[in-house]
């Protein structure tokens, strides 16, 4: 809980709601005859409407990317390091917007809202989306709003493959792509234990195919297990080693499988505070959004040719620890920009943090940020 | 600031409008010159986080990168010029950086700091201490110029791996191109500055 609001916080924010009555086709071949975008938006935007910024989230993101909901709040936003008033996503100078996206579960339509049309929870019926249908459900919310072009749309993670898609598929819509712990495409790897998150909540017993909502429980074993295997793709080893070590939460070995290293606590405890604030049918189709996203694949898997028509500025960022999408999965998207003969640049941000470096406080990082947002 | 004589130099070469990429781009000054003046598009490869910084803040395109990693990423003949400018005595393998420079652009150009200069002889043969000077500003146990040469090493590489050089100017310790300097460019010359190009086999 805040005791004051920090003076480079945005401070108490409220998220709003936005209908959208024309119907969505999706990539998949399936309609949505309406739907609900959530979002939050902080600072002011200007009379031209050309200074506002676009935060895609990540996975298990929403809109609530900074201050606070209310003064009970324990924490702020998701990238509260990096918005706010004189930070390097300076709210004195840009209009946020941030949405949570299609499909999601923290108010925008996804499988734990209402089909208007049965009167029942879409559930396992919600289509599967793909990167591509976020981008242009996220056009009708920039259109809605009225903002003419975003001055940049910015993401990390899952959210860094949305900038990707934006730059592609509206061009001239945006000035600037800031392209975070990204990568072009899954691995074998990264599909890999996006498979296994997904057999441990379609294998609860108690998913009951999706319908979970209708027996009032939830697959909370099977979002907790997917919870904590991503969780330890979001750190790294010397983080792990650095946080936990071997270090015993109960002093001495006790020859059962109660918790016994603090490791194991720490995964449990994120697991179960994830399944209170997550929907497990959300997290099924996010990693099936993850599996998909691959912008090469349209034109014959060449990514050059993928990002050749695009007209931003791009800026790539990568962390030296990430293994989850490692640095060298963001030099595939420089050499592609650069084969392109688009104007990129690239920073390798040294951090022990892994994936989740990108959310974190670092020096070098927020000097890169404040750096290239001077010239945005 | 005013510009480094080489930098002026080296702007005179360039061809407006040509793609250029610039390895060991320091802040970026180089390439802001070539883009106000001479409107070139392209990219500066660096490896240190401040001056990533530096021209991240001056809206020259940087692309952080280890130089002794190679340029794998780069095609052959992808940019019309590749400049290294004091670089090429800074990396692990300068023949083979310079074998890349000449794969990835259409001609290169080089300046280092010439090591027989006159000064740095008196430093090391007389003194018997590694020279220091402005053109070599570090002491020997902090410096990142671990394979200094000279211009008779650096012409004899060119000649053995087929580079023609096809302009040099060299500029002696104001960093003027004086007359003296021709006669014994070897003594007299404090940087060294070459364009060259694969030689057709």
């Amino acid at each position: 809980m805040p005791k004051s609001i920090p003076a480079d916080s945005v401070g108490l924010v409220t998220p709003q709601t936005e209908h959208f009555d024309e119907p969505i086709e999706l990539v998949c071949g399936q309609t949505l005859p309406c739907f609900d975008l959530v979002y939050e938006t902080y600072g002011k935007l200007n009379a031209r409407r050309d200074n506002a910024l676009l935060f895609c989230h990540a996975l298990s993101g929403d809109h609530h990317a900074a201050g606070y909901h209310s003064m009970e709040d324990r924490k702020p936003g998701w990238w509260d390091n990096y918005i706010g008033p004189g930070k390097a996503f300076d709210t004195n100078r840009y209009f946020v917007v941030c949405p949570n996206n299609l499909g999601g579960c923290k108010g925008s339509t996804g499988p734990n809202t209402i089909n208007p049309e049965t009167g029942k929870f879409y559930g396992p019926d919600f289509p599967l989306f793909t990167v591509k249908d976020w981008v242009s459900s996220q056009k009708r919310l920039m259109d809605s709003i009225g903002i003419n072009q975003w001055a940049a749309v910015v993401g990390g993670s899952l959210g860094g493959m949305q900038v990707i898609q934006w730059a592609i598929d509206y061009p001239d819509q945006l000035r600037h792509a800031l392209i975070i712990a990204a990568a072009p495409r899954l691995s074998a790897q990264n599909i890999g234990f996006n498979e296994v998150a997904r057999q441990a909540i379609l294998s609860d017993p108690e998913f009951h195919g999706g319908h979970y909502y209708e027996y009032n429980v939830v697959p909370r074993r099977g979002l907790m297990l997917a919870r904590m295997l991503g969780h330890i793709t979001y750190l790294s080893d010397d983080a792990m080693r650095a946080q936990f070590g071997r270090d015993l939460q109960t002093g001495r070995l006790s020859y059962d499988f109660d918790v016994q290293f603090q490791v194991e606590s720490y995964l449990r405890y994120q697991g179960s505070s994830f399944v209170e604030r997550f929907d497990a049918n959300t997290y099924l189709l996010m990693t099936k959004a993850l599996d998909y996203f691959d912008p090469a694949a349209d034109f014959e898997n060449g990514l050059p040719e993928a990002l050749n028509q695009t007209q931003a500025r791009f800026l790539v960022i990568s962390f030296t620890s990430d293994w989850r999408f490692a640095p060298a999965r963001s030099t595939e998207i420089v050499k592609a920009l650069t084969d392109a003969q688009r104007q990129v640049s690239y920073a390798e941000v040294e951090s022990s943090e892994g994936h989740d470096a990108f959310l974190l406080p670092n020096s070098y990082y927020t000097d890169v940020l404040n750096a290239y947002m001077a010239g945005v | 600031m005013p510009l480094r004589s080489d930098l002026a130099i080296i702007k005179e070469w360039i061809t407006p409008g040509s793609r250029v990429l610039d390895l060991g781009c320091g802040n970026g000054a180089l390439l802001r010159l070539l883009r106000d003046e001479r409107q070139v598009e392209g990219y500066g490869l660096e490896i240190s986080p401040r001056n990533i910084v530096s021209c991240l803040q001056s809206g020259v395109n940087v692309i952080q990168l280890d130089l002794d990693k190679g340029l794998d990423d780069f095609d052959d003949q992808a940019f019309d010029y590749v400049i290294m400018t004091q670089t090429l005595q800074a990396v692990h393998f300068p023949d083979h950086l310079l074998h890349e420079v000449l794969r990835v652009g259409k001609q290169g150009i080089v300046t280092f700091p010439n090591f027989a200069y006159w000064k740095n002889r008196i430093q090391i043969g007389l003194q018997g201490k590694m020279p220091v000077s402005r053109a070599l500003p570090s002491q020997w146990y902090e410096t990142h110029n671990i394979h200094l040469c000279t211009i008779k090493d650096f012409q004899q590489l060119c000649r053995q791996r087929n580079i023609r050089i096809q302009e040099k100017v060299i500029l002696d310790y104001a960093h003027r191109a004086s007359a003296p300097i021709t006669f014994l460019p070897n003594l007299l010359v404090q940087i060294a500055i070459y364009r060259c190009q694969r030689q057709e086999s």
